[in-house]
């Protein structure tokens, strides 16, 4: 098990035949992702990557039976493509576009909830890396080979710190079970909060790293619902303890602009809902270990 | 990106919001022309600074002659102001706007603002107007009232009433509120706003219902629809760094510290800062190169961090993903070679072809300082520019 996405997922790429997308369904094919075809408006009909081209999202589904999408589109053509994604009933969509205008993906979320929650699309991203599970599939943009398969799930706003805090949990022989970038957007689709659920769920993974950056109420969210329903143990961290209040560092969604988005302020509301919090970043991996030593595995059980 | 309050006004006014007559003016001449222009007895000659509380800086000055207004204006062009919210830095004043200026008998705060929790727009009023909306929070939190919008159909009407009744504003004052604030709304969103601020909004004896001061900032992710809200950007109000390094597509923010930060990805940018911190050093800046570092794009980060008369050291940390670090390791050879840096230099290269990387920089002979792991690269580049320190005071 894992979550979200596994060898057998069937995968289309919208925006499928640009250049970028080209190179990382490639990418996702080596890894071994079951990319079954995509979509590129006007070139249906086509083949690419030895796989079908369809004009709509709709047309695909009937003739591939995908269930999921990574999306590949400027920001200006983004939100269309998302509820589209949505439309054709697809349980997960996932896009690593940067730059969607905010108000964009606010009507974005309020068009995924006109469907009733059994076939809701969850939307990953955006402004993210995407979701790999080890060893299994890939759904984004990361460098599959730094992923070990194992038993700790990581759900993270940013890229990079993801791939930090996976190579330092291989270097001392701690793998992965799926690994989620939710992306550094304002209003971005899921929260930690949806994927610790996910996670609680899955009987492969046994702790999970919930990586959180300043701004906005996602990790406060995700830590109270913690303290109540999980019992696996997760470690926290929150980056930009240096970051000055009303900056935006990089990330649209990274500024300190009311009170609760600073990060000591996110350590501390974690730290007292019960989760581990690392000290610092370069030791996200030393804590998961020390936290999985004083939580042996409790494989079997569930 | 934010713009003046002259802006913010000429744009809400064309959604219905009621304004007073004025000019913006770049000299003191043109300030006291202005004025004879716009006719009446009393004038409002107010500093353009991306700034609010300007008004107890010296930013706001009520003036009663041609001559008043000449001297008001020389005194703020060409000067530094420092508010409350600019930082001890200041900005520079290099436009003055001139309004015909009015009693009036209430002030009002007014804003609309992206609420991140309810992913929705949400109005935001209270009676007790040129207040900051963060002191107002904290004396009477029960004084400020708040409508979420329904994004599928917009501000209602109905809402509008509810928060003009609610500050207590007779019939005829909230008809023309109502006015106001629908057109705020549609202001934030037909422009892609992420801020509409108007406060005070003031309501005059006359029962008149006018926007005092205007404040708006734009969602950055929109300006391509937007060329005429994004031409009204002036980077004389930004940090000279980050306006540089905006043209060329970096993410740069300017801080205190000694060390110079070139990363890629925001969150690692950030986690590293706070290493460095965490290991007993000072970030000098959050530099984010972005996915695709080539060889210029690296040149052009080390020549912004070095820019930076505080930096004493230079850490350069990569994860690569969609990078690979063998470019990043020619971007940084050249760079050396180029640029001729004099301070240390700790290089950090992870992910995608990272022996490759690694190699390059070793048979380049270049002084750098490499480090495999997060951890040691943030150790080394402390001690790095500690040493620099010692060197320094040492005779």
């Amino acid at each position: 098990m894992s979550i979200l996405i596994d060898e057998k997922t069937p995968v289309i790429l919208q925006g499928f035949t640009g250049s970028k997308a080209s190179f990382h369904a490639r990418e996702m094919i080596a890894y071994g992702t079951n990319v079954v075809g995509g979509v590129t408006p006007g070139k249906g009909g086509q083949r690419h990557l030895e796989r079908p081209v369809f004009n709509t999202v709709k047309d695909a589904v009937e003739a591939t039976g995908a269930t999921t999408s990574l999306a590949f589109v400027p920001p200006a053509f983004a939100a269309d493509c998302l509820m589209e994604a949505a439309d054709a009933g697809l349980k997960l969509v996932c896009t690593i576009t940067d730059g969607i205008p905010a108000q964009d993906m606010m009507r974005v979320k309020r068009y995924l909830m006109r469907y009733p929650k059994d076939r809701r699309t969850m939307l990953v991203g955006p402004n993210c890396a995407g979701i790999i599970s080890a060893g299994k599939a890939m759904l984004g943009i990361m460098p599959g080979h730094i992923y070990r398969r194992g038993n700790v799930g990581i759900v993270s706003r940013s890229g990079t710190l993801g791939y930090e805090a996976a190579a330092q949990m291989n270097a001392l022989g701690v793998g992965q079970s799926t690994s989620v970038g939710i992306g550094g957007d304002p209003i971005n689709g899921s929260s930690f909060l949806d994927h610790l659920m996910l996670f609680e769920q899955d009987p492969e993974t046994e702790a999970v790293v919930m990586i959180g950056e300043i701004g906005g109420p996602q990790e406060a969210e995700a830590s109270k619902w913690v303290k109540e329903n999980m019992t696996k143990p997760v470690v926290g961290y929150v980056a930009g303890l240096t970051a000055p209040k009303g900056r935006r560092m990089g990330h649209a969604g990274a500024i300190i602009s009311t009170s609760g988005d600073s990060a000591a302020e996110k350590a501390e509301t974690m730290r007292s809902f019960g989760l581990t919090v690392a000290p610092s970043a370069s030791e996200l991996g030393t804590t998961v270990a020390q936290v999985l030593r004083k939580n042996p595995a409790r494989r079997g059980a569930s | 990106m934010d713009i003046h309050e002259y802006q913010a006004k000429d744009l809400l006014s064309g959604y219905g919001v009621p304004i007073q007559r004025g000019s913006v003016a770049y000299s003191a001449d043109q300030a006291s022309f202005v004025a004879s222009e716009l006719g009446g007895w009393h004038w409002a000659v107010k500093a353009q600074i991306h700034s609010g509380a300007r008004g107890k800086a010296g930013g706001i000055k009520l003036c009663r002659t041609y001559h008043e207004v000449h001297d008001a204006a020389k005194g703020m062009l060409g000067r530094k102001l420092v508010t409350g919210q600019t930082g001890p830095e200041g900005k520079i004043v290099q436009r003055v706007y001139i309004e015909v200026a009015e009693k009036f008998e209430r002030e009002i705060y007014f804003g609309v603002v992206l609420d991140r929790k309810a992913e929705r727009v949400r109005i935001i009023a209270s009676a007790q107007g040129g207040m900051e909306i963060e002191e107002i929070a904290k004396s009477s939190p029960q004084a400020i009232l708040q409508v979420i919008v329904e994004p599928a159909v917009g501000l209602q009407p109905f809402q509008a009433r509810e928060i003009a009744f609610g500050l207590g504003l007779n019939i005829k004052q909230v008809s023309r509120a109502v006015t106001a604030i629908l057109g705020a709304y549609r202001a934030f969103r037909d422009l892609d706003a992420s801020m509409v601020e108007i406060n005070p909004l003031v309501v005059t004896a006359d029962d008149r219902v006018i926007a005092l001061d205007a404040k708006m900032s734009f969602d950055d992710n929109a300006l391509f629809r937007h060329p005429t809200v994004a031409e009204m950007r002036d980077l004389s109000q930004e940090d000279p760094r980050e306006a540089e390094a905006s043209q060329d597509n970096l993410n740069y923010v300017g801080l205190e510290g000694d060390i110079g930060c070139i990363i890629n990805g925001a969150g690692l940018a950030m986690a590293t800062m706070d290493t460095i911190k965490y290991a007993g050093g000072e970030p000098a800046n959050f530099l984010d190169v972005g996915g695709g570092a080539s060889p210029e794009r690296v040149a052009k980060a080390f020549k912004l961090v070095l820019s930076d008369g505080n930096v004493k050291a230079i850490l350069v940390n990569i994860f690569a993903g969609i990078n690979r670090c063998d470019w990043v390791a020619q971007g940084v050879v050249q760079a050396v070679r180029d640029i001729g840096i004099k301070v240390p230099l700790v290089v950090r290269l992870a992910g995608t072809n990272e022996t490759e990387g690694r190699r390059i920089i070793a048979d380049s002979a270049l002084p750098i300082i490499t480090a495999d792991t997060l951890a040691d690269a943030v150790r080394k580049a402390v001690a790095a520019a500690r040493s620099v320190d010692r060197q320094a005071t040492s005779p």
